[in-house]
């Protein structure tokens, strides 16, 4: 069963990385919504900001292969999302609402952070 | 309300207990001089000679007009033939110096509740009325972490008492003291039938006695004084935990009787609490002088100031990493040994003091769904050395556990922490050999780089979504924190989860500036601790704030009109979520496992764990119970402002809410 598990995220992860044209199609405002609609915010902030019950998301996300791989397979606190709740192209939709937040302000440069 | 009002007239018997029958007051302490009525003034009461009845035309004479609106003669004086017995108790309670009886009222009580206002001057205890006996005990809880003191509340012996019980179950997790006194009427012959009855029990105490320290019914006056002063006593010798006296209601109401008893009260001798056994000390010493990478691990060490000071003391010596669980404020946060969990992943002794939990600190379990599986590892290398000071050990009981899975240690101390420290930093103050001196020295100086390293990530991580809506809790908590830095601020109690952000970044270095949670996980200790923690730093001129979350608040709300009531200066900046957000992720994780899409019914989060459809307006509530309030807030650019104007209420004497619209955690 696992081996058979294995095989499938292996050729799903390829398939999307041989499918960047999908990534191309992905559509941030879209990706925002799904990302509410399948409890990304919950763990993770609606910014993808983390905090302690998710590691930060964005900025700068992860690259898209092990971005895709980890949530397909993970086997830690966070329960895998197979293709049957979260489709590939939705999940390419995260993808590109994640990419579109923008890096944070140094903080040296947030007096609040600096008192 | 009705389901404590007693549906028959009060009975005149006094003489029920024969055991009563007869008792000279003469206490080590005090001495009982109530009012008692007057034989002759007995006699001419109206009760002998009615007034006569006029035609209501007629303006009424001064006695008739005084025979219609005053109280009956009869009634103005003592109708019991003695001093009341909740006098005595009056005079016991009061020789323990407890500033606070925080309750809801209930006819089981409702003798020594009369007693306290009146007898008793409503001073020393000062009876604070509360909407829900949960709240009363949290107040307590929250009271005591700041002043080092217990309060004791009055509870209705079946129906308060279970609205009591999350409460207590928290103090207990958490040792913290609270005498909790709940009112029953034992006598089934003699207790008044229907509602009374209904809420009276052959055992009331049976049910937290899984969590509490001690309980007792006394059946007599000298019994209550003798249980009373050791109840107290119990409370306080650590580690502390809340106790419980059952009260009878007709002991309460019965007059002492003189039958050449002499009545006394017991006086209270603080105990000394346990330390460590000195083999064991020297022990610990031995492996923490001779360890390469030493990690201390403090959970409720510090049970006041000067424990701060010992911890400081020890890891200074040993120049070793501090861990602060967080159960009290153990560990200066500005301290460049102020260090995360993860330090004890490469340590070769790790010393716990007061864990709530030697395993959870050594060991990781992820849920990964696989339950009671899951991923279950050590973090620490098997060669490890762990030592334990920990009097938790004195009071394990059977029913209700607040550990975990089992914990092999190699020296284990079942002695108080903080009063073993003294002994334990001279003898490893002994044990360190000279030729070991540098090299502890130049741990220092790595602990000082990482700590200023720590210190910049953990700054970085929160300018993330600083400028977000609904607000960072990274900006919630340093926003409040602008607002308060040059008070004498104390922060007492965080409730939900904001990230830390207040642990990390503010720099608490007081024991009251951090408090802890409240120990056994029950949400709804976060409001009513609040309140009792702001009433102890009213008193010492301390700023109070809390983070308040929405579920916690909505447990039991009308804590917010007692502050208000009671002048009880507050500022409750909400962490408002809108959902009972560790359910959220709980439901979402358990449909992923399932492989199945989270019903959201509308709603953020999964069904049954949102806030929402409709939003509480917060802010309503707090100012329908007098409050000063302001919300929802979901601008960032809104929040210090606004923090501002609350600051200066609260700094003028009201409690101020602010209803704050947030990011998850």
């Amino acid at each position: 069963m696992r081996f058979v598990r294995s095989l499938g995220l292996a050729a799903l992860a390829a398939g999307l990385v041989l499918g960047c044209g999908a990534a191309f199609a992905a559509s941030a405002e879209k990706g925002k919504e799904a990302y509410v609609k399948h409890g990304c915010w919950a763990c993770h902030g609606f910014q993808g900001q983390g905090g302690v019950t998710g590691p930060k998301l964005a900025p700068e996300p992860m690259a898209v292969e092990a971005f895709t791989a980890f949530v397909r397979s993970t086997n830690r606190a966070m329960p895998p999302y197979m293709e049957a709740i979260l489709s590939n192209d939705e999940l390419a939709d995260i993808y590109a609402y994640l990419q579109t937040i923008p890096k944070p302000a140094d903080y040296k440069s947030i007096p609040l952070l600096n008192q | 309300m009705a389901r404590k009002s007693p549906q028959s007239e009060p009975r005149l018997e006094v003489s029920r207990r024969k055991f009563l029958a007869g008792v000279t007051v003469a206490g080590a302490a005090t001495a009982v001089t109530p009012p008692v009525a007057s034989a002759a003034t007995q006699a001419t009461s109206p009760s002998a000679a009615p007034a006569p009845r006029v035609p209501s035309a007629l303006p009424p004479s001064m006695h008739v007009a005084a025979a219609e609106t005053q109280t009956p003669k009869e009634l103005a004086q003592s109708r019991i033939g003695g001093v009341p017995g909740s006098d005595f108790m009056m005079d016991v309670i009061k020789t323990l110096d407890i500033k606070y009886c925080p309750s809801n009222c209930a006819s089981s009580f409702r003798a020594i509740h009369e007693s306290m206002i009146n007898y008793g001057s409503n001073k020393m205890p000062e009876y604070l009325t509360c909407t829900h006996e949960e709240s009363a005990v949290g107040m307590a809880h929250g009271y005591f972490k700041i002043a080092g003191k217990p309060l004791m509340t009055l509870c209705h012996g079946t129906v308060g008492l279970q609205h009591a019980t999350m409460a207590i179950y928290n103090a207990w997790c958490d040792r913290v003291p609270v005498i909790i006194v709940g009112g029953n009427d034992l006598d089934a012959a003699h207790r008044p039938p229907g509602v009374p009855t209904f809420h009276s029990a052959q055992d009331i105490n049976a049910i937290v006695r899984d969590f509490t320290k001690w309980d007792d019914t006394p059946v007599g006056l000298q019994h209550f004084a003798q249980s009373f002063v050791r109840a107290y006593k119990i409370s306080m010798t650590p580690p502390f935990g809340p106790v419980a006296i059952s009260l009878d209601a007709g002991l309460q109401q019965e007059p002492v009787k003189n039958n050449g008893e002499k009545l006394y009260i017991p006086r209270y001798v603080a105990s000394s609490p346990p330390q460590g056994d000195t083999g064991a000390v020297k022990e610990a010493a031995r492996l923490l002088a001779g360890a390469e990478r030493p990690v201390i691990v403090a959970d409720r060490a510090a049970r006041t100031e000067n424990g701060i000071r010992l911890l400081v003391q020890l890891a200074e010596l040993l120049q070793a990493p501090v861990v602060d669980m967080g159960g009290r404020m153990n560990f200066p946060k500005t301290h460049y040994l102020s260090r995360p969990p993860t330090v004890v992943n490469n340590a070769d002794v790790v010393i716990g003091l007061e864990l709530s939990d030697f395993w959870a600190v050594v060991n990781s379990f992820i849920d990964n769904g696989e339950h009671g599986i899951g991923i279950n590892q050590s973090k620490v290398k098997p060669d490890t050395k762990l030592i334990s000071i920990n009097s938790s050990e004195l009071i394990t009981k059977s029913n209700y556990q607040d550990f975990q899975r089992f914990q092999s240690v190699d020296v284990s101390m079942p002695a108080d922490a903080e009063a073993t420290l003294p002994a334990l930093i001279e003898a490893v103050r002994s044990a360190i050999p000279n030729d070991r001196k540098a090299a502890i020295e130049k741990r220092g100086e790595a602990a000082k780089k990482a700590h200023a390293e720590a210190k910049e990530r953990t700054r970085q991580a929160a300018a993330l979504a600083f400028d977000a809506s609904p607000i960072s809790t990274a900006r919630l908590v340093m926003e409040t924190y602008a607002q308060i830095k040059d008070l004498d601020w104390s922060l007492v109690a965080s409730s939900g989860n904001v990230s830390n952000w207040h642990q990390r970044l503010w720099p608490m270095e007081k024991h009251y500036h951090w408090l802890g949670a409240s120990g056994g996980y029950g949400v709804g200790y976060g409001a009513p601790a609040s309140v009792g923690a702001a009433l102890a730093n009213r008193d010492l001129g301390r700023f109070s704030v809390s983070i308040q979350s929405d579920g916690d608040l909505m447990y039991a709300p009308g804590v917010l009109w007692t502050a208000a009531k009671h002048k009880i200066p507050l500022l409750a900046v909400m962490h408002n979520n809108r959902g009972y957000h560790q359910e959220v992720m709980h439901v979402q994780r358990l449909s992923n496992f399932r492989n199945r899409v989270a019903s959201l019914g509308g709603d953020m989060g999964p069904i049954g764990t949102s806030i929402e459809n409709p939003d509480i307006e917060y802010h309503k509530l707090a100012e329908s119970m007098g409050w000063w309030a302001k919300g929802p807030i979901k601008d960032p650019a809104q929040l210090g402002p606004a923090i501002k104007e609350a600051v200066a209420v609260v700094k003028s004497g009201q409690p101020a809410l602010l209803n704050v619209w947030t990011q998850p955690r």
